[in-house]
């Protein structure tokens, strides 16, 4: 399909520097928008992605709320958070949150992540696990600010949320969009999605009660791919795990990007100075040495 | 003091009951069967795991290391298994040297003379260097300490889920550094026990050195193991040099 080169590669794990071909098409951001204000928590979203994604369901237990399990799961990419706040002034709310993978522009999982080609981020800005090059080693996991990648310690991969890039390739939108009866997803370019999600949220400022309603967009890893509209944009906390501040671990890219190098040729500066010691001052013989007919050199030397 | 000559190194163990080591004249036993089995295990291990080690560090450099493995999974799932081979048979060599690694006056008097050292400004170790010299020792500790922080950050890394995944970016940052002196470290090792330092790698081999090496590079232990003033015998071996030139 000639669509398929929509799905251009712009970042590569474990890979130095850019991406050969890249920037070789102008591409549009693709974005998610989800109003947590319209979402009912009606799980069709889960379904969905679940039967798109043909992955066996996860089993779950009952534990007293209205969400399906306490956590994603490997084969479980998309989850309706379900949290119940008691707000100041006594009032309380039930917020529902479709929680799955953010697609940052500055992906804390490939930048943590040390196999070449095992996350990729394409110019629409989908980020994409690979399976095929995961060694399985889990510092993805930890270098997500969201708790999004997920491990299965059978095939020792880890997987999540594509944003549907086997859809978005094709021109389709994600199987989740497709299924919300209310209208709460959309799915659009960022700018087209930053501007609706703005306009829903001066609306609900003004018309709906909630002073505090924004749009989460967090721009410390460089704004995301999938973005909220919050009844309250000052706690995101309150929905389940959505930090105001994500940051990826410091030392997934300093130490990475440049100590790394930097160490290694620290270590083989030391393989130099062996050879240039074999090669100016030669071996250290045992005693007595062959009678010594003649000294070239050795300024260095005081004596002798 | 071991008066009786034979280093005390794995004292009645079987591989030093069952290896060989034939000592010529002229010669000295230097490491038994034991020592030498020990060092060449850990040392497999540690290149192995160097080496798929190195694979995961930076791979846009290495990775044609991956498939010296069975690929980039096989790598990541063999590495920890590769250090703890080298963690056991090193923590039994600790044990082995424990006494010969204890550092002394002597070995701080060493240190300072690292410089005449290096630049070969003295031709023969200073008389109260034993056993190991001061830089083996520092050799030495530095792995013992590198290998406590490798087994505490590799199992950390290798059970995210127990330890706490806030862990993994600082132990793995601890894991590389740890990585890194061993990498340096062992250029200078194979450097000083093949051509930097002639002689010295029978001592793993067959498990003997010529006396001329000891006298030369341990003269304590020397004197310990013969009974003779390691200058003496030195004084001795030059007149028997200018004696008859030829040989």
């Amino acid at each position: 399909m000639s669509d398929r080169k929509a799905l251009q590669t712009q970042k590569i794990s474990g890979h130095p520097g850019t991406v050969a071909g890249a920037g070789t098409q102008r591409q549009e951001v693709v974005c998610k928008l989800i109003d947590t204000t319209t979402c009912i928590g009606c799980k069709a979203c889960e379904v969905a992605c679940v039967e798109w994604n043909d992955m066996p369901f996860q089993p779950t237990m009952f534990d007293n709320t209205y969400q399906t399990m306490p956590d994603t799961h490997w084969n479980f990419w998309n989850l309706i958070k379900f949290n119940e706040v008691t707000n100041d002034d006594g009032s309380f709310q039930w917020l529902m949150r479709k929680h799955q993978c953010m697609h940052c522009a500055d992906p804390g999982c490939l930048a943590a992540c040390p196999s070449d080609g095992a996350i990729v981020q394409y110019q629409n800005g989908i980020v994409d696990f690979q399976q095929e090059n995961c060694i399985g080693c889990q510092f993805c996991v930890s270098g997500c600010p969201f708790n999004v990648p997920k491990f299965n310690p059978n095939t020792k991969k880890v997987y999540k949320c594509t944003l549907c890039s086997d859809r978005v390739s094709e021109g389709l939108e994600p199987a989740c969009i497709k299924a919300c009866p209310t209208g709460c997803l959309h799915f659009g370019t960022k700018d087209d999605m930053l501007a609706l999600a703005n306009k829903r949220a001066v609306q609900l400022q003004e018309h709906g009660g909630f002073k505090d309603a924004g749009v989460y967009d967090p721009q410390t890893i460089g704004g995301t791919s999938v973005v909220y509209v919050l009844h309250d944009a000052k706690q995101p906390e309150k929905y389940g795990g959505l930090p105001s501040n994500p940051r990826i671990p410091a030392s997934f890219k300093l130490w990475k990007d440049w100590f790394k190098p930097l160490g290694l040729l620290g270590s083989m500066s030391v393989l130099a100075g062996v050879i240039l010691h074999y090669v100016t001052e030669g071996p250290r013989r045992t005693q007595p040495q062959p009678p010594v007919k003649e000294v070239d050199g050795g300024e260095a030397r005081k004596e002798n | 003091m071991a008066t009786s000559g034979k280093p005390i190194e794995g004292g009645d163990h079987f591989i030093n009951r069952v290896g060989l080591t034939v000592v010529y004249v002229g010669e000295l036993l230097r490491h038994r069967a034991y020592t030498r089995f020990l060092h060449w295990a850990y040392g497999i291990f540690f290149f192995l795991a160097l080496v798929s080690g190195f694979a995961i560090y930076l791979p846009w450099i290495f990775r044609w290391f991956s498939p010296l493995f069975g690929g980039g999974a096989m790598t990541r799932l063999l590495h920890p298994w590769f250090g703890i081979g080298f963690v056991v048979f090193f923590a039994l060599q600790a044990v082995n040297w424990a006494t010969q690694m204890r550092w002394s006056e002597a070995d701080t008097r060493w240190m300072k003379r690292i410089k005449d050292y290096v630049t070969h400004r003295d031709t023969i170790e200073p008389p109260d260097t034993g056993f190991f010299n001061a830089g083996q020792k520092m050799q030495f500790w530095e792995i013992v300490g590198g290998s406590v922080a490798f087994v505490i950050t590799g199992v950390i890394m290798w059970f995210p889920e127990v330890f706490g995944r806030g862990l993994v970016p600082v132990s793995y940052v601890i894991h590389d550094i740890s990585a890194l002196i061993m990498l340096a470290g062992i250029f200078v090792h194979i450097y000083l026990s093949t051509i930097g330092e002639p002689g010295t790698i029978q001592s793993m081999t067959r498990g003997t050195v010529r006396e001329d090496w000891a006298w030369t590079h341990h003269p304590a232990w020397y004197k310990e193991v013969t009974g003779r003033d390691p200058q003496e015998a030195l004084e001795e071996a030059r007149a028997r040099q200018t004696g008859n030139p030829s040989s």
